[in-house]
This record gives structure tokens, sequence and C-alpha cells, in this order.
């Protein structure tokens, strides 16, 4: 049963081969098993779960196919769950039970999802290891060949990625604000689609930079994902950047081919420092696109290398905004003061860990008096060139194709020394973000230590369909089939 | 450049954390890294570029000014630290 993907759970539960009952609980008992190694879940809510799935069942014998009845999903910790404690993987958030529920987990229900329970991410999402959660790291289900050392499943979507990876659910939610779906797609051998900005409503996300926050899916395959995101996205008046456009076809997409499409390179992602195997697996990505059917073409992005110092002016600035809120007054942990300051200052001092207040307080500095025409209004025009490269390069070109991450999975401890380290994890994602336009991780193939590489498809804006015919056609010719050690119904 | 402790305190305050005087130079370095990194951005010729503020590139639309919800003080008031009746409570602000 775990060796299920959600498309084939889906026919399964249509046919009658078993109950979304039966699908639940043996991902309940896979979550009791594995997270307790693996901390892929903040909360497990086995109850609210088997409440969804006997409506589905309920449904099912009616003959109501909805989009995912009766599929078993993880959901990220930053969505909102009415009467679920909702943490963004912050203690200033420990106790926070939200009294209603975000658009686009109400969605997900709506066509018949269950509830395994909320997803661990690096705090506020801020993040590329899930390290900086105060409800402790997620270990990656895998390891390299040989080490058993615990291994980071990237983040800050890590408990969605590594949850799907090990087979603890048949896809997760997840939200990318500079790489947070892609690059722990890309660590845990699974797929994960940012679509353009708009496309998923906001409404009832925790926010942490609202001009480059998208939710998204993590899932198995191409196809898991696109049903998914079908659920997710669509207008809502309650978020003012959402996207008043039809949601397309994406499970169609995905059988379109690439037979005449242009696919661009940007050579601008090309270094001397990229490990070799990275390099090797880009081009083999291509040399199977050209095999079906596609036009490779060399393009240029040159605004490439300032996106990652841009986004780290634009993402705290927004962050330190977004973050105000947390006060001790509203819905907080409270850390008592002397008078209304004190207790302001105590409660963020003891509430927030030391990656949030590093990036509240760098985006309080380029927002303050004197700073904001060189650092804010600077970063927001380099913004629009960014998104001018790829404006330009989309007249001639229908995707682009590029490695999600500058390299495979690293070990829990390593790279922790210097913040700068750990946001270069990211350079080749943000971009995606700071023009709103859709990008997906597919596996590939795995390094010389046996862990998997994703290659990144990234669109022209609202053309998710196109991302998700690339995409699919890498992952039929990659034929990804590895599995991680640790995961339900197999393995360690 | 490095931020100075002074400086520190004064974004401290700001941002409504505090922080130990023991920690004023370190943060001040871990910043002063970061900040540094980011003045690479001063070689972008960014002359006659119009900035821009948001990824969804279109204008936000506008919505009848009318009441669509209320009137749920228990829900709102449901997360609340600490609370008197109606409302939220906090330390005296006003001698």
């Amino acid at each position: 049963m775990f060796d299920l993907t959600l498309a084939g759970a889906r026919a399964g539960l249509r046919k009658g081969e078993f109950s979304s009952r039966d699908l639940t609980e043996a991902f309940l008992g896979a979550i009791e098993t594995l997270n307790p190694v693996l901390n892929a879940f903040i909360t497990v809510t086995p109850e609210l779960a088997l409440r969804h799935a006997a409506s589905a069942d309920a449904a099912l014998a009616r003959g109501e196919h909805g989009l995912l009845t009766g599929i078993p999903l993880a959901i990220k910790d930053l969505f909102c769950t009415q009467g679920v404690r909702t943490t963004a993987g912050s203690k200033i958030l420990e106790h926070f039970i939200p009294p209603y529920e975000s658009t686009v987990s109400a969605n997900l229900l709506r066509d018949g999802a269950v509830f395994l329970g909320k997803a661990n991410l690096d705090e506020f999402a801020m993040g590329s290891s899930n390290i900086t959660s105060a409800f402790g790291p997620v270990v990656s289900p895998w390891t390299r060949n040989g080490d058993n050392r615990p291994l980071v499943p990237g983040g800050s979507s890590g408990g969605s990625a590594a949850a799907v990876a090990a087979r603890l659910a048949l896809g997760a939610t997840a939200t990318d604000t500079g790489g947070s779906i892609r690059q722990p797609a890309s660590f845990c051998g699974i797929t994960g689609i940012k679509p353009t900005y708009g496309r998923c409503s906001r409404w009832g996300i925790v926010a942490f930079a609202s001009s480059l926050d998208q939710a998204g899916p993590v899932a198995r395959t191409v196809e898991d994902c696109a049903i998914m995101l079908q659920s997710m996205s669509g207008f809502d008046p309650k978020d003012s950047t959402s996207a008043d456009l039809p949601v397309p076809d994406f499970a169609a997409a995905c059988r379109r081919g690439v037979k005449g499409l242009r696919i661009g390179v940007p050579r601008e992602y090309r270094s001397d420092d990229m490990p070799p195997e990275i390099e090797t697996m880009w081009q083999q990505g291509l040399a199977w696109l050209r095999e079906q059917g596609a036009e490779i073409v060399d393009v240029s992005l040159p605004h490439t290398k300032y996106g990652l110092a841009t986004y780290y002016i634009v993402a705290p600035a927004e962050a330190s905004s977004n973050l105000a809120r947390y006060d001790g007054v509203r819905f907080s942990s409270r850390t008592d003061g002397a008078d209304l300051n004190e207790l302001y200052e105590n409660t963020r001092a003891a509430g927030f860990g030391s990656e949030v207040k590093r990036r509240i307080m760098i985006g309080t500095y380029v927002l303050s008096a004197g700073y904001y025409d060189a650092y804010y209004l600077r970063a927001q025009k380099i913004r629009a060139l960014i998104l001018k490269d790829f404006t330009d390069v989309f007249r001639t070109v229908d995707a682009l194709v590029t490695p999600t991450a500058p390299s495979a999975a690293f070990a829990q401890g390593e790279r922790m020394d210097d913040p700068l380290k750990m946001y270069f994890n990211d350079v080749f994602t943000v971009p995606a973000n700071m023009s709103g336009i859709p990008g997906m991780s597919v596996p590939a193939g795995l390094d010389a230590q046996g862990l998997p590489l994703g290659l990144q498809v990234l669109g022209r804006p609202f053309d998710e369909e196109t991302v998700f015919a690339v995409g699919a056609a890498i992952e039929r010719a990659a034929g990804f089939t590895a599995l991680p050690g640790m995961r339900a119904g197999g393995g360690a | 450049m490095s931020l100075d402790p002074a400086t520190v305190r004064r974004i401290a305050r700001l941002a409504r954390i505090r922080v130990e005087e023991t920690q004023l130079v370190p943060l001040g370095h871990e910043l002063s890294g970061i900040l540094n990194w980011i003045e690479q951005l001063n070689e972008v010729n960014i002359d006659g570029v119009e900035p821009l503020t948001g990824a969804a590139n279109m204008a936000l639309r506008l919505r009848p000014d009318a009441v669509t919800d209320g009137g749920n003080v228990e829900g709102v008031l449901s997360n609340a630290p600490d609370r008197a009746g109606a409302f939220y409570a906090v330390p005296k602000v006003v001698e």
C-alpha cells in the first residue's frame, strides 16, 4: 500500500480495492513508528484524520469522487487549520489554535482530502535545512552510502518533504519564499512545484515575506503534484494578490510531451564551484529533453548573480513588518515586563529563535530612516531587472531547465557556522520568487554518495502547464526509482 | 563597515527585541557580515529603473468599503495570553 502514488491510491479508492480508513490507518501507523526518528510532524491528528476518512468513505460509497476524496496528506505547519494548533515552527506560536481554516487547506478539505497532521518546518519558514524549528530538526530519510550521520531534508518545507519521501503521506502542502518547496524536494528525491505568485491564495498562511510567499504541493510524482495543485489553486477574494484566472487541467498537461518546445539553459547558472555530478546530471536532463523533441537553446539572465543579495533585503524587510504582530498581546506566548515595551521586547526575545531575530533585525535596519533608499528601494529596482531578464528570455524560449540546488543534502551541523553559507543553498531558486514565475523540482538521479539530485523547470507566469509537461518528460526519462533507507513498508 | 554597539542597540529597540549588552558586539559582527555581502548590489546600474513592489505585477483590486465579517469576540480573543472581559489585557500604559 505504501508503494502507491497519490494517483494510484485514488484509482484504488474509486475501485473499492481499499477504503480511505485502510489507507489512513496505515499512514498513521507508519507515522507512529517513524516520526520519533524523523520528526517530520510537529502535531499528528489521528482522530481528525479518521473522521475525515470516514466522511470520505461515505462519499465514495455514494459514488462521489472528489479530486482528492480519501487521500491522506500532511499539512505544513504554516497553514492555519481550524481548531488544530499551528506553530509556524516557532515557540512564539507554541499554543496558537487558529479559529479559521486557510483557503488552501479548505480547498483540499472541500475536495475530500484527509489531514494526518502538521508538518515540521524551519521557524517561520526561514531556513534551508529545517535546523531552525523550535520543535527540533527534521531528519532526512536518506543517508549517504556507508555513512549513517543524519542529513538535513532541506528547508523550509523539510517536514513536508521528509514525510512524503518516507511515505508517511501521499502528498503534502508546502510554501516557497526563496526555494522552500523546490530545495527540500530536491534533497529528498521527490517532486515539488511553486506555482506562479497569485495562483494559490495566501489567506490563512502565516506570512513571512508577502510579495514572495507562494503555496504549492510536494508529492512523489509530477502527476501527483498536478492533482494537488489543481485543488489548492483558484481565485480568492480574501487575498488581494490572488489571481482571478481559470485553473487549467494540470494533470492533462503532464501528458503533453515536449516536442517542439524551446528549452533555455541560462549560462549564468553555471559556475566553477558546481560539483561535476550536478553539471553532468544537468546535461543528461537536457539530452533527455532533446531526445523527446525539444530544442535546447543557450540563454542569458544577466542579473542572476544579484538575486540572492536582493532577496536578503526584500525578504527580511517584509518579514520584519509581518512579524511585528507577535507582540505577546494577541495570539502568542507572553513573557511579562514592567511596562508594555518591556513586555514586547521580552516576549520577542524569548519567543523567536536566532535566525528569525537576525532577519527581523536586518529587515528593521534596511527599512530604517536614512537607509531605505540605499537598501530597500535599490533592491526593488534590481528586482525589476531580474523580472525583465525572465520576460526577455521567455520571448524566445518556453521554459528553462537548471539544477535545483548547488549541492545534494548535507549533514546536520555542516554549513551552520556562517549564515551566508546556508543562504547559498537558494541561489538557483530565489530568482523565481523575485520574479513570481512558476518553478518545479523533479528528481533526476543520485550522486556518488547515493543522494538524490533535482532539476528545476522554470516557466512563464501562469504557464504551469508547460512546466508540468517538461517536468513529466524529465521524470519519464529519468525513471527515478531510488528510495530512502528509512521509509514506511520497507527499509530500516 | 561594522555596526557599532549603539547601532545594534537602536535596531534591537526598533525591532522590539531585547538584546543583552554582552551580545551587542557579536550580533553587530553577524549583521555586518550580511550587510557587507549585500553591498555587491551597489555595482548594479539602476538608473531609470522603476521599483518592482511585488511579483504579481498587476493592479490591486478594489472592493466596496463594507463590513464583511465580525461579531466574533470569542474567536478573536481565543488566543489572547491575557484578557479582561471582551478586551486584551496589557500592563498599565497611562500613569
